[in-house]
């Protein structure tokens, strides 16, 4: 690939997804791209390149985006964000929206699932404390193929295996030859979207909890700001924002600060609390899981 | 350093594993089925078992309902790695008192994950 080619991509890359890629991921470029053009019987790199340049193929240019955001993603990934999701977020948003009963989750870039589906898991722990509750998790990505991979919820063994809990997997899959396919009501807790981050979001409406893990890295600074300014304003007052372990806020917006008690869990900041309530009470864990003695 | 059992009738097997867990920092000692096992838990109670399930002389599965019968045999997590990959298996070994459960094929970062579930690392 020449250089001239690289800086094409890099900038339709930059537009189209707002993905910020340095000179050194070039072999990266050239492996996804190379399986992309092998897929679509396209000769090579500089053949798709010269494509993308006289055509002015939208749905070419759709799936280069595609190929190069699509992200592995795990069940319960880092685990800490799930915890604390769990013992942290969920008891306080409980009390603070018990007269409107309703609770609205964003997985922003969601990928195959797996963390959006890891929420539902834990919301299904506690169904009976839900009854008469509008749980509603929304999950997005600007990749179409890989929404359809995590509307099937069909995993591999190796997938199945990272992170998630083996009672979790006996209670919420079902075998299929090698494959293991996620229960139809978990599957059904989760709404999936296309979305791109970079445009406006304010159909989606409202979220008391926005997970964004893992996606701000991928941007450049303007463009992490301009997300930023733009998911910040869908999140609820006094709504919890949660970010990857390496991603920060500094420098990049004001509008949320981060917890002063927890790691990853960022505030409103217009509500200039920052740091998390103290309702008096905590969420027992899930039975099953106690008695397991794992933790999700 | 937490000590670990590895307990497996394919060599390959067990030298993967100890290369994995000595790399998490356990100590390991090697057993190539039940009966063997059983012995060596009598010897010192691991902290942990990774489990084979299908061995000659006693197999996993009566391994872990022997243990667990043994003075202290609760105590260790077992964690089954075996290439019964059935959901009926899984639920069977669970019944017994397994703690987690690995299919193979396997690699560092499943074995981590698993061992993490339980409180091992």
């Amino acid at each position: 690939m020449t250089q001239a080619d690289f800086d094409f991509l890099r900038t339709l890359l930059h537009l189209r997804s707002g993905l910020s890629l340095s000179l050194e991921k070039r072999y990266l470029v050239e492996s996804r791209l190379g399986i992309l053009c092998r897929r679509r019987g396209i000769s090579g790199l500089d053949a798709l390149v010269r494509r993308l340049r006289l055509d002015n193929d939208r749905e070419l240019e759709g799936a280069v985006v595609e190929a190069m955001t699509t992200n592995e993603t795990l069940f319960f990934r880092d685990r800490m964000p799930f915890d604390m999701f769990r013992d942290v977020i969920l008891p306080e948003k409980l009390a603070a929206n018990v007269a409107k009963r309703s609770l609205r989750i964003w997985c922003a870039a969601v990928s195959s699932g797996q963390e959006a589906y890891s929420l539902a898991m834990i919301l299904d722990e506690i169904a009976p404390r839900l009854a008469g509750w509008k749980i509603e998790i929304v999950g997005t990505d600007i990749s179409a193929e890989i929404l359809e991979r995590a509307r099937a919820g069909l995993y591999s063994q190796f997938e199945v295996q990272r992170g998630l809990p083996i009672q979790l997997l006996l209670k919420y899959f079902k075998q299929e030859g090698d494959k293991w396919r996620i229960a139809e009501r978990i599957r059904g807790m989760v709404d999936l979207k296309l979305h791109n981050l970079l445009e406006s979001s304010e159909h989606l409406g409202q979220f008391d909890v926005i997970f964004c893990r893992n996606v701000l890295i991928y941007f450049d600074v303007p463009t992490k700001a301009r997300v930023m300014a733009a998911l910040s304003q869908r999140l609820a007052p006094d709504g919890a924002f949660i970010l990857g372990a390496a991603e920060t806020v500094i420098g990049i917006t004001t509008t949320i600060v981060p917890d002063k008690q927890h790691r990853g869990l960022y505030r409103d900041g217009r509500s200039s609390r920052g740091q998390a309530p103290n309702f008096g009470f905590a969420f027992d864990r899930p039975k099953s899981l106690v008695e397991s003695g794992s933790h999700i | 350093m937490k000590y670990c059992l590895v307990v497996d009738d394919s060599a390959v097997i067990r030298k993967v594993a100890r290369r994995i867990l000595e790399g998490l920092q356990f100590r390991i000692a090697e057993a190539e089925d039940g009966a063997r096992a059983i012995d060596a838990c009598k010897g010192e109670m691991p902290d942990a078992v990774l489990l084979d399930w299908n061995m000659p002389i006693m197999d996993g599965y009566d391994f872990l309902r022997t243990l667990r019968q043994m003075p202290g045999g609760k105590k260790p997590k077992v964690v089954f790695c075996t290439t019964e990959n059935d959901i009926a298996h899984i639920a069977r070994a669970m019944h017994a008192g397994a703690d987690e459960y690995i299919m193979k094929p396997f690699d560092k970062e499943i074995v981590a994950s698993k061992f993490h579930q339980v409180g091992l690392l």
